[in-house]
C-alpha cells in the first residue's frame, strides 16, 4: 500500500512540472518515511534474529539458578521459580491464582486475580484461604484445582555457582588455564614478531617459497604430526605436564605470523632505512622503530590468542587427560556431562565461570578482535 | 591469504640466484633467516620430523599394550590394506552401511554436506544484514553477533545442549508449548536413534552455529569493499535485489567466500571435538557420529595402535590435500580478483 503510494506520486511528478518546489519537498518528505519505515524494519528483523541467536546466555543464566525441582516440573516458567507456600494449621499449603470471581464473599463482577493458599482439592469447587487475610476464614471457589496457574515467585538458587566451585576447585582450574594462556601469549608475541619481521623486511632468494610452505602448514590435519609427536613426549616423559603445549608456542604459527607480515608491509620503509643508515641493526630496528607502530596488530594476536589458549580443548584432550592437577577449564568443564548429566543447573553454572573470562576480555578489547580478523581474511 | 599460492612458480628459489649473490645480498639472506630460525627449526622439529615419522609408521607395526611398545616390524602396505577393507572407517565406498555402521569417512561426509552451507550462507546472510544501509547501531550488533565466538566450545555446547535438551530445553518448550506441538511428536535432537540421524547432525550444526563470527566478520569487511559505483550501474541497468547480489555483490566478495570455504572444509575433515564431548566420542547411536577423526583418535589414543591411526591420519591428510587442490582449482572459475588480468 506504502509503495504503490510513493509510486503513483512519482509518475505524477514525471507527468506534469507544474510548481516544482512544492512537489520536490513532497516528495523528499515520503521519501524519508519510507527510509524511516525500512529502518525499523531492519533493525527489529535483526533484533529478532539476535534474540534468537543470543537466546542460550539467558537459558543458561536462568537455568544456573534453578534447583533440580525447578527444571524437571511440568509448565514450571523458564526462570526460576517456586510455587509459594505458606503454613496453615500447622501444614504447608500450596499457592494458585485464583479468579476472585467464582468465589464466596467476593463480588461476581471482579476481574481480580490473587493468589490464595488451596486447602481442599476439588474437581469442581475447592476450599482456599487468603494468606493475607487468614480473619476471613475458609471460603470455597468454583473452580477446579488442575485448571489454575501456580501463583510463582522468583527464587534464585545463588548456591549451585558455590557447589561448583567446591567440586571442581575453581581457584586451581582458574590458574592452570591462566597460566597456559599467559606463557602461550607471551611465546607467541616474541617468535611470530621475530618472523614475521623476516618475511616483511628482508629480500632473499626463496623467501617467498617459505613463506607459501608456512601458510601450507593450516591444510595439515593435527594427527599427522601429534601421533609421532605425542609418542616421542611420552618417551621423555612430558606427557601429563603443559611442556608440549606451551614448548611449541615458542615457535611461531601461520596465522599470528601472516597477521603480523601484513601489517608490518603496510608501514613505510623510509623510517627503517634512515635507522639502518644511522647505524642501527636490524634487531634494533624492529625494536624501536617497527614495533611502536605496530600496537593494534600486536594487541589484536595478544587478545586472539589469550581466547585461543583458554579455549583450547583438543591440546589438553591429548596431553593432559592423565593428569588432573594440571588441568585447564576447558578439560574440566567437559567431564560434567557425566558427573553432572541429571542435573543441568550445575553444567549451566560451570559453563558461565568457564566463559566469563573470555568474555570480560572481549567486552574490553573488542575492537583489537575485529581489525585483526579482517587483516587475515580480507588481505591477500 | 590463499593468494600466496598463485606466486608459487616465482617463489621457486634457482641455485643461479643463490651462486651470483653480492656481499650485501648474502648479508641480508643471512640476517632474514636469522629471523626466520624460529619458524624454520620449529617447522623441522614440531613438522617436518613428525610428518616423515608418521609416515615410516605406516609402514610398521607399532602398538603399545600395557604400557609397553611393540618391538615394530616392517609390514608394507598391510595397514593401507586393512584400512580398504576397514567398514568402520568406510574409506571405500562399497563397505558404506556394512556390518552395522555407516563407515566413519561417510559420517563425515554427510555431516559436511549439511553443515556447510549452513557455515557459510548464515555469515553471508548476517554479513549482508549488518552492512545494510538501513541498519541503525550496526557496530552494537556486529560485536553481539560476533561475541558468541569468544565462548569456550565446551561451554557452547552445553549451553546449546540444554536449549535442545528434548524435555526442559526452550527450543521444544517453544515447539509444545507456543506452537502447540504434540508432545510425542518433537524431535528429540541429541537423544535421537539412529534412524533419526539427520537431528543428531541438526543438533551439532546449531550447537556450532555460534562459531560463524570470525566468517561473518570477514565477509562484513568483504561486502564494505564492494565500490558503491557497481551498485548506482546495477540500479540504472534496472536490476533488481536479487540479481544485484547475485551478479554484482556475490562475485566481488568471492575471494573472501572462498577464503571461508576452505577454511571450513579443512575444518570439517577434522572434526571431532564435538561429538567426544556430547556423545563421549562412542558413536552412538549406531555409528553415526563416528567422525573419521574421532576414529583416528580412538585408534591412536585409546587403542595405542599408533600405526594404524598414523595411517588414518595419513589417509586423512591425501583427501583433504586432494579437496584443496580441486578447490583451488575450481577457482579460477567463480573467484573474481579485482585487478587480475584475465587474458
Amino acid at each position: 500500500m506504502k509503495l504503490s503510494t510513493a509510486k503513483t506520486t512519482d509518475s505524477m511528478n514525471a507527468a506534469s512540472d507544474a510548481r516544482p518546489q512544492e512537489r520536490a519537498k513532497k516528495t523528499i518528505t515520503r521519501f524519508q518515511l519510507k527510509n524511516g519505515l525500512n529502518a525499523t524494519f531492519v533493525t527489529l528483523l535483526t533484533i529478532a534474529v539476535l534474540v534468537m541467536f543470543l537466546a542460550p546466555f539467558a537459558y543458561m543464566i536462568l537455568t544456573s539458578l534453578k534447583t533440580q525441582d525447578q527444571i524437571s516440573i511440568v509448565g514450571a516458567p523458564i526462570w526460576p521459580a517456586r510455587p509459594p507456600v505458606v503454613d496453615y494449621n500447622g501444614k504447608q499449603v500450596e499457592v494458585f491464582t485464583v479468579p476472585l470471581s467464582k468465589c464466596d464473599g467476593f463480588d461476581p463482577g471482579t476481574n481480580d486475580e490473587k493468589g490464595l493458599a488451596l486447602v481442599k482439592k476439588g474437581q469442581k469447587a475447592s476450599v482456599f484461604v487468603d494468606p493475607d487475610d487468614a480473619g476471613r476464614g475458609e471460603f470455597t471457589c468454583t473452580v477446579s484445582w488442575r485448571a489454575l496457574d501456580r501463583a510463582w515467585e522468583f527464587a534464585p538458587t545463588w548456591s549451585n555457582y558455590q557447589e561448583v566451585w567446591e567440586t571442581i576447585n575453581y581457584p586451581r582450574l582458574m590458574w592452570n588455564t591462566t597460566f597456559y594462556a599467559i606463557s602461550t601469549t607471551i611465546a607467541v608475541l616474541i617468535s611470530c614478531t621475530l618472523v614475521a619481521f623476516g618475511f616483511s623486511r628482508f629480500r632473499f632468494p626463496g623467501r617467498d617459497f617459505l613463506f607459501i610452505i608456512l601458510i601450507s602448514t593450516i591444510f595439515l590435519p593435527a594427527f599427522v604430526t601429534v601421533i609421532p609427536t605425542f609418542t616421542f613426549f611420552q618417551r621423555i616423559g612430558w606427557v601429563g605436564t603443559w611442556l608440549p603445549l606451551i614448548v611449541p608456542a615458542f615457535f611461531a604459527n601461520a596465522y599470528d605470523v601472516f597477521l603480523l607480515r601484513q601489517y608490518f608491509m603496510t608501514l613505510p620503509r623510509e623510517l627503517d632505512e634512515a635507522a639502518m643508515i644511522d647505524g642501527a641493526s636490524p634487531l634494533k630496528v624492529l625494536w624501536s622503530v617497527i614495533i611502536p607502530q605496530s600496537y593494534p596488530a600486536l594487541m589484536a594476536i595478544t587478545v586472539f590468542h589469550i581466547v585461543y589458549a583458554w579455549n583450547d580443548y583438543f591440546g589438553p584432550l591429548i596431553y593432559l587427560s592423565t593428569n588432573r592437577e594440571a588441568w585447564p577449564i576447558s578439560i574440566a568443564l567437559s567431564t560434567f556431562n557425566g558427573i553432572y548429566g541429571q542435573r543441568p543447573q550445575l553444567i549451566q553454572a560451570g559453563a558461565l565461570m568457564a566463559l566469563i573470562a573470555p568474555l570480560l576480555l572481549f567486552i574490553v578489547a573488542q575492537r583489537f578482535f575485529v581489525q585483526g580478523i579482517v587483516i587475515t581474511g580480507v588481505e591477500k | 591469504m590463499f593468494e600466496q599460492f598463485s606466486n608459487f612458480r616465482n617463489s621457486l628459489p634457482s641455485l643461479k640466484s643463490f651462486r651470483n649473490m653480492s656481499p650485501l645480498a648474502r648479508r641480508e639472506l643471512k640476517q632474514g633467516l636469522w629471523f626466520l630460525s624460529p619458524w624454520i627449526f620449529g617447522f623441522l622439529v614440531f613438522v617436518l620430523l613428525p610428518i616423515l615419522a608418521s609416515l615410516f609408521f605406516t609402514f610398521i607395526n607399532l602398538k603399545i599394550t600395557d604400557g609397553i611398545a611393540s618391538t615394530p616390524k616392517w609390514v608394507g602396505l598391510d595397514n593401507y590394506q586393512y584400512l580398504w577393507n576397514d567398514n568402520q572407517a568406510g574409506v571405500n565406498p562399497s563397505t558404506w552401511f556394512k556390518g552395522g555402521t555407516p563407515g566413519a569417512l561417510w559420517v563425515t561426509l554427510a555431516f559436511g554436506l549439511i553443515a556447510l552451507p549452513v557455515g557459510i550462507f548464515l555469515p553471508l546472510g548476517v554479513a549482508v544484514l549488518m552492512n545494510h544501509k538501513h541498519l541503525k547501531g550496526a557496530m552494537f550488533f556486529r560485536s553481539l553477533f560476533y561475541m558468541p565466538y569468544i565462548v569456550p566450545f565446551v561451554a557452547a555446547v552445553f549451553l546449546w545442549g540444554g536449549m535442545l535438551n528434548s524435555q526442559t530445553g526452550w527450543i521444544n518448550r517453544f515447539l509444545v508449548e507456543i506452537l502447540g506441538m504434540s508432545k510425542n511428536n518433537v524431535p528429540l535432537w541429541a537423544n535421537s536413534g539412529a534412524e533419526e540421524w539427520g537431528w543428531i547432525y541438526a543438533t551439532y550444526v546449531l550447537m556450532g552455529i555460534w562459531g560463524i563470527g570470525n566468517a561473518m566478520l570477514i565477509m562484513l569487511a568483504g561486502l564494505q569493499g564492494v565500490p558503491t559505483e557497481l551498485y548506482d550501474a546495477a540500479k540504472v541497468d534496472g536490476a533488481n535485489g536479487w540479481q544485484t547480489f547475485w551478479k554484482v555483490t556475490f562475485p566481488m566478495i568471492s575471494p573472501v567466500i572462498f577464503y571461508n570455504l576452505t577454511l571450513s572444509i579443512v575444518g570439517l575433515f577434522q572434526y571431532f571435538l564435538v561429538p567426544i564431548v556430547v556423545n563421549q566420542g562412542t558413536g552412538r547411536p549406531g555409528g553415526f557420529t563416528m567422525f573419521y577423526n574421532l576414529y583416528v583418535y580412538r585408534n591412536f589414543f585409546l587403542f595405542q595402535n599408533m600405526s594404524y591411526g598414523a595411517t588414518l591420519a595419513w589417509v586423512l591428510f591425501m583427501l583433504i590435500l586432494a579437496v584443496t587442490i580441486l578447490l583451488f582449482w575450481s577457482a579460477k572459475y567463480w573467484v573474481y580478483y579485482a585487478g587480475e588480468s584475465h587474458s
